[in-house]
């Protein structure tokens, strides 16, 4: 054996091993960002769906991002003097492009690191739980997703922000107790939810048989299959059950057959109440006259008179440097929902910076931000969203920090809001959150996170 | 009985729908004995189509008559650029070409036309009628009368006119059909822009009823059942198949889903579907498939 080879195989031997460790060693910790000429600038990333069933929704969504995040570069001159560089990538609202989508851009974009990620959308928040915390990488599924990720305990990583589906059905149960005159007023009462027959639909079913138990009013759950575009039987049901309001939480095309069907069968469309995903001008449109009067909750009113929006028409869109098609849309449900995503992105990495500095966030930087984010009022009217986002407080133990919603009614050409922050009880829900959190920890052999240092400090 | 009779009611109307769907099924699977994979966009392509042509203002008999000769012509460019080259191809490679073409034409109506949601107004007002304590839905009975027309019509074309006899021979014996001069491709153009057509009745229908947008394309699943159970390549069987399932998925959603959890109606049909493949391979008016071995 020569000397050249008997040097390569010891280098063999050694390398294979040292290679391996390397990897399993570096994958515990969060992932590196390409080194690249924007190392100086936040990057955020889009997992975006223009393209499928749901582009309708997604089109204002991420118009309403890059129109804000162009604000805050063009305006206010980046965060902090940071500049924000954006790139989309097509998931069309699926589990596997997501996952890809995700993997392609968590190592930032031309040395821009990520501070937070949105996967925008159910199956891949899903799916990227166990990725994102291996990799460091907080997610922001706001109105969706897991909803006892509320535990940072056990989900240090995934941040149910604002309104998780059972805040939304305590809300929903504060609003019918307010307009019936008070809480002992619901004894007796009928409130029946016809929901999609999903992960997403099914999410409710818990917290309303606990909220129906405290309060005593009877609970009907009624599912719609998807996609939900025949819905007599399940409306002759409601028919037969006579219920006081209904609890619309449907989905896509379910949302508008709901409604015209319920018309249909002599339901009044001013005593159902969509949640959070029937609560879009998509949803009604379709649905005609039959939809005057329908109320629906949502942690995103509709309207273009809330400051932000007059500060974005004046720098963006009356310049033409909208990401918008169709500027009608401006100041949607949905586009509305896309600037209170990139709020809350900005926000974070303004947070961050406070503590680690003028300069791009890393994952770990963002997920503490996210821990320690405060928006109260004040800093509301700052930014120009008092009134199209609530009061929000994170903590590590508390990931929704929120949980209010307000009630906005159809007229037949718009959303006018009916109610101011309808709160949710969410001291009575989070026993359940703990549970289905302490379950999850259990199944997957993770130890919850001890959390009486932060608090201590906190305090 | 009040509830029986209303759920049987509502559920047979309800699948007229359903068999305008599977109709433009029908209409190229006899005539070139293909899966038309594209018929779903088809369908929201040309409901699509109509609905932006209503909305830059034109009358609502003009964007018909636009629509049509849209429709008309596509079936031409789809004869030429997929089903011409592929000509004498197994079923198989065709109904990959009609696979690949759906998403084309997916592609094009949202390229083209926005993947916003519109709604459509027919002027057919969606109220209950009531006999006796029956609930009927006004639109649906509309919707039914709207699908047996067209299934009428459609019967006295290929029953009563010379295009209709030369598709009938198509479907037999293609080889026979073209040894005797019958233009094979220009067939083909007619029967696409009539499943064209079909689509956009059934398009403007489900429209008019769950708005104009991407997902239309997926009520085609309501389709497979029904073309399983009444067959592959009879218009009238698609009329049975469609009543079948609308009846029985009511009917099971109302009186079975209760002990079973409810929200049964995706998978009943497909239930159905399976039951009858057991019982009767080619559907109740299927044509058997003999084959010399």
């Amino acid at each position: 054996m020569n000397p050249a080879s008997a040097a390569l195989r010891a280098l063999r031997r050694v390398a294979l091993p040292v290679g391996l460790v390397t990897c399993l060693a570096t994958s515990a910790f969060a992932v590196d960002t390409h080194p690249g000429p924007d190392s100086d600038k936040q990057f955020f990333p889009i997992a975006s769906y223009r393209v499928g069933p749901y582009a309708s929704a997604g089109v204002q969504i991420w118009a309403a991002m890059i129109d804000y995040l162009r604000y805050v570069n063009e305006v206010e001159g980046g965060i902090n003097g940071v500049k924000i560089v954006w790139q989309e990538c097509e998931t069309e609202w699926t589990a596997d492009k997501g996952i890809e989508c995700y993997e392609r851009q968590k190592h930032g974009l031309n040395g821009a690191p990520v501070a937070i990620y949105l996967p925008n959308g159910a199956p891949a928040a899903y799916a990227l739980t166990d990725r994102a915390a291996q990799d460091k990488i907080p997610l922001i599924t706001l109105a969706y997703g897991r909803t006892e990720a509320t535990d940072g305990r056990v989900f240090p990583y995934i941040f149910p922000v604002i309104l998780t589906f059972y805040s939304e059905a305590s809300a929903l149960v504060n609003y019918i107790a307010e307009r019936e005159g008070g809480l002992d007023k619901l004894k007796g009462k009928k409130i029946a939810t016809v929901y999609h027959d999903s992960a997403y639909g099914r999410e409710t079913l818990e917290p309303l048989e606990l909220l129906a138990k405290t309060y005593g009013f009877e609970n009907i759950q009624i599912p719609v299959a998807d996609p939900g575009n025949e819905q007599s039987s399940q409306w002759r049901q409601v028919r037969e059950a006579k219920p006081d309001w209904v609890f619309l939480r449907t989905w896509g095309v379910s949302t508008p057959v709901a409604i015209k069907t319920a018309v249909r069968f002599g339901f009044p469309a001013d005593r159902i109440i969509g949640d959070v995903w029937a609560s879009s001008e998509e949803d009604v449109l379709p649905a005609g006259e039959a939809a005057k009067g329908y109320l629906a909750l949502t942690p995103y009113p509709a309207g273009a008179s809330f400051d932000i929006h007059q500060r974005l028409k004046k720098a963006i869109i009356d310049t033409g440097k909208s990401d918008l098609r169709d500027t009608s849309t401006f100041g949607s449900v949905y586009y509305n929902s896309g600037l209170t995503d990139a709020l809350i992105f900005v926000e974070a990495v303004r947070i961050a910076q406070k503590k680690f500095g003028n300069r791009p966030i890393t994952g770990t930087e963002g997920q503490w931000a996210l821990e320690h984010l405060k928006l109260d009022n004040a800093r509301l009217k700052e930014n120009g969203f008092y009134g199209l986002v609530q009061e929000l407080q994170l903590t590590p133990a508390d990931h929704e920090g929120g949980g209010a919603a307000r009630v906005q009614q159809w007229d037949g050409t718009k959303w006018t809001p009916v109610s101011d922050w309808v709160q949710a009880d969410r001291a009575l829900l989070r026993p359940l959150i703990d549970a289905k959190s302490a379950a999850y920890a259990k199944e997957k052999g993770i130890t919850p996170r001890d959390l009486s240092q932060d608090l201590s400090k906190q305090q | 009985m009040n509830l029986f009779l209303e759920t049987l009611i509502g559920g047979l109307l309800a699948g007229t729908m359903y068999s305008l769907v599977a109709i433009g099924f029908v209409l190229i699977y006899k005539a070139s004995g293909v899966f038309n994979f594209a018929q779903g966009s088809m369908l929201l392509f040309a409901a699509l189509t109509f609905v932006t042509l209503l909305e830059k203002g034109l009358p609502f008999a003009a964007a018909l008559a636009v629509t049509i000769a849209i429709l008309i012509l596509g079936a031409i460019l789809i004869e030429r650029t997929v089903l011409r080259p592929l000509a004498n191809r197994s079923p198989m490679t065709l109904f990959m070409a009609t696979l690949g073409l759906s998403y084309v034409i997916e592609g094009a109506a949202q390229g083209l036309m926005g993947a916003q949601v519109h709604a459509l107004d027919l002027g057919i007002e969606d109220v209950p009628i009531f006999i006796g304590d029956v609930l009927i839905s006004q639109f649906d009975l509309v919707a039914a009368a709207t699908a047996v027309t067209l299934a009428l019509v459609l019967a006295l074309l290929f029953n009563n006119t010379r295009i209709g006899i030369s598709l009938r021979a198509v479907a037999d014996d293609t080889r026979a059909a073209l040894s005797i001069g019958i233009n094979l491709n220009r067939i083909w153009q007619i029967v696409w822009a009539v499943a064209g057509i079909v689509g956009l009745v059934a398009g403007m229908l489900w429209g008019a009823r769950q708005g104009i947008q991407f997902s239309l394309s997926l009520v085609v699943l309501k389709a497979l059942p029904v073309l399983i159970i009444g067959g592959f390549t009879s218009i009238g069987g698609a009329i049975a198949g469609g009543l079948i399932v609308g009846a029985a998925e009511n009917l099971a959603e109302t009186y079975v889903g209760p002990y079973i959890g409810g929200g049964i109606t995706p998978w009943f049909p497909y239930f159905l579907a399976i039951a009858f493949l057991y019982i009767r391979p080619a559907g109740l008016f299927g044509e058997r498939a003999l084959e010399r071995v």
